[in-house]
């Protein structure tokens, strides 16, 4: 099953007179379950693939579905519905709500959605099993280290079952020992939840965890293996 | 709800000081508003109360010539029976007291020092005199005192008067010459109205109608109600072609149009100090708003829609508002229930047109608090609207690169 489809997509970003073509025609088809990797330079297009596929930003040109559903036309309100129920997001950045706790943070994504209380209790208890963070729940993100961030970050993505996860650099600011932890935990995900993960990154160590490997230069695609 | 009013709080509690210091402005500015509201209030109650209890009454009878302005005791301006008059008047259910005065302009002195007052007949009997049993020294008048008179404490004072000295008061009478005679002031009064104890001199009415020729006549029948918002009513009830009848609004114009100019300017004032104050939450939400446009990003990224991200920013408003006005309302409290058991004093304002105590007493109104409270509250949030809205409109992308 095919959970993105994007058919000649172009992002142009406008800077006084100049434009850029971050992403420039890109074709591409993501199916479910796969744990792909976007590699290529800085300035590749990485990022904003990402952003496209997440439905954060809106092509310039070209066509991006979502488990089927057209999103170019779809307002700021459709989006943010589109991605609370079907999109995980891992930035590169620890990127958790710093006024909440690791649990309140796994629990945000289900409040959004309208989950009831026990329901909630019971996912955001198995979420923070599944990263090992269960001893850190009532922490506060200044108080976890760079790692146990990211994990309650890959938590909280997963938190409403989304089809598709997708983690910008997650690794950047972790050290090696860190840095695998997240991707086994993420590998093991993607092995037992079927959730397809999309992660940009131009790290070697993380490449070897893909199942798919897209390589971008200047906003195209030169190079898409199905085995790293 | 719950949770964004938990995570507003925490949001403020992030920069506890910033948000302390902009929740305080609010305090002030809403205990100063309530301050000057009381002060007002109490300003005009004052003034209200002292014009209406020494000046002019709830009523005035008078004759149909009578001109105040002249101070004239010639016959022609003068009621006549004015006793009866009284009498008559006071026997109506709204009325609660009618005594006839005599005003007449005359000149007290006292050695070489001189001075010109308003020459005032009384009935000490009656209730309405009460303002002028307030003594600093001696005796109150009699009905029959015939050689006794009471005079306010600033002008005993600046002619060196005290209880039992003597006095020579010249009055113009009825047949327009003037005549003159020595009292022993018996008594020095106080009303706490320094503007008009320093230019007026009581005597018994019957002494008063005597000495300025006047006889049985007085100027006019002073007339206290049970409720002053009747005056209208009774005044047309007893208008006669003998007779005008003023009421307190007719007599007292310039201060209904001072009540009313002061609320155009107290609401200038108070939009004024709102408007500042609410541009302080203001800027502390926009602040925050650019502080944390990554964290705005992650919010939308994992599916917060913008009117939710408003509703935070919203609640987090309505927190420092809240709170800034629970404590702006005990230190308006606090302040208007200190300065209304001991009062601000100001002594002779000089004023003329009303009269105003010499010690304003502040007076908060449930009202007042009310009405100052809720346009606080409303300004606010409605002001903070402008960051909510800034922040609800961000991209995700935008947001996101924000603050790397």
């Amino acid at each position: 099953m095919e959970v993105a489809k994007l058919t000649d997509v172009t992002r142009i970003y406008k800077i006084g007179e100049v434009e850029t073509h971050a992403v420039n025609g890109i074709t591409l088809s993501i199916k479910s379950g796969e744990f792909t990797a976007l590699v290529g330079p800085s300035g590749s297009g990485k990022t904003t693939l990402l952003q496209l596929i997440g439905c954060l930003d809106q092509p310039t040109s070209g066509q991006v579905v979502i488990n089927g559903m057209e999103t170019t036309g779809l307002s700021r309100n459709q989006r943010a519905d589109l991605r609370k129920g079907a999109i995980g997001f891992v930035f590169q950045f620890f990127a958790l709500i710093p006024t909440l706790t690791a649990y309140e943070n796994i629990e945000m994504p289900l409040l959004l959605s309208g989950k009831g209380n026990g329901k909630r209790t019971q996912r955001v208890k198995e979420l923070l099993e599944d990263v090992d963070m269960t001893d850190r729940a009532n922490h506060r993100p200044d108080q976890l280290s760079g790692g146990q961030q990211q994990r309650v970050a890959v938590a909280r993505a997963l938190a409403t079952n989304p089809k598709m996860i997708l983690a910008d650099e997650p690794t950047a600011n972790l050290d090696t020992e860190n840095g695998e932890q997240v991707m086994e935990i993420m590998k093991r995900l993607n092995k037992e939840t079927d959730t397809t993960f999309i992660f940009a990154t131009h790290d070697p160590r993380v490449i070897k965890y893909a199942t798919r490997v897209i390589t971008l230069e200047d906003g195209k695609i030169v190079k898409d293996s199905k085995e790293a | 709800m719950m949770n964004y009013f938990k995570m507003a709080y925490r949001n403020l509690g992030r920069n506890r000081r910033r948000s302390l210091l902009s929740a305080l402005a609010l305090s002030i500015g809403l205990a100063l508003m309530l301050f000057i509201a009381s002060f007002y209030e109490g300003e005009m109650r004052s003034s209200m109360e002292s014009t209406l209890r020494l000046d002019s009454g709830h009523l005035q009878i008078r004759a149909a010539d009578y001109d105040p302005d002249k101070l004239s005791v010639a016959w022609e301006y003068l009621i006549e029976n004015p006793g009866q008059v009284a009498e008559q008047a006071a026997k109506l259910n709204q009325v609660d007291v009618a005594t006839p005065r005599l005003i007449a302009s005359g000149i007290v002195a006292v050695g070489d020092q001189s001075a010109g007052v308003e020459i005032m007949g009384i009935d000490p009997a009656s209730s309405a005199s009460d303002p002028y049993r307030r003594l600093t020294s001696g005796q109150f008048l009699t009905t029959d005192d015939r050689e006794g008179i009471l005079i306010g404490y600033p002008l005993a004072d600046s002619l060196g008067l005290k209880a039992g000295d003597q006095l020579n008061l010249l009055v113009n009478t009825s047949n327009g010459t003037v005549d003159e005679q020595f009292f022993t002031v018996r008594g020095i009064f106080t009303t706490g109205t320094t503007t008009y104890d320093k230019g007026i001199v009581l005597l018994p009415l019957s002494k008063a109608q005597a000495f300025s020729g006047a006889e049985n006549r007085a100027s006019i029948i002073f007339v206290l109600l049970k409720d002053r918002e009747q005056a209208g009513a009774l005044a047309a009830a007893l208008e006669s072609s003998n007779y005008q009848v003023e009421t307190w609004k007719d007599l007292n114009e310039i201060l209904v149009l001072m009540e009313d100019f002061s609320n155009a300017y107290l609401l200038i004032l108070n939009l004024i100090v709102v408007g500042v104050t609410a541009t302080v939450i203001v800027n502390t939400l926009v602040m925050s708003v650019f502080e944390r446009t990554r964290e705005i990003g992650i919010l939308t990224a994992i599916g917060m829609k913008g009117r939710q991200i408003s509703a935070l920013f919203l609640t987090e408003a309505s927190i420092l508002a809240l709170g800034g006005i629970a404590f702006g309302l005990l230190l308006g409290w606090g302040l208007s229930a200190y300065f209304g058991r001991v009062g601000i004093y100001f002594g002779d304002l000089g004023m003329t047109g009303f009269l105003i105590g010499d010690r304003i007493y502040t007076y908060l109104t449930l009202s007042d608090s009310l009405y100052l409270t809720v346009m606080t509250l409303i300004i606010t949030l409605f002001a903070s609207l402008y960051p909510a809205r800034l922040a609800s409109r961000m991209e995700p992308v935008e947001a996101l690169h924000g603050s790397d």
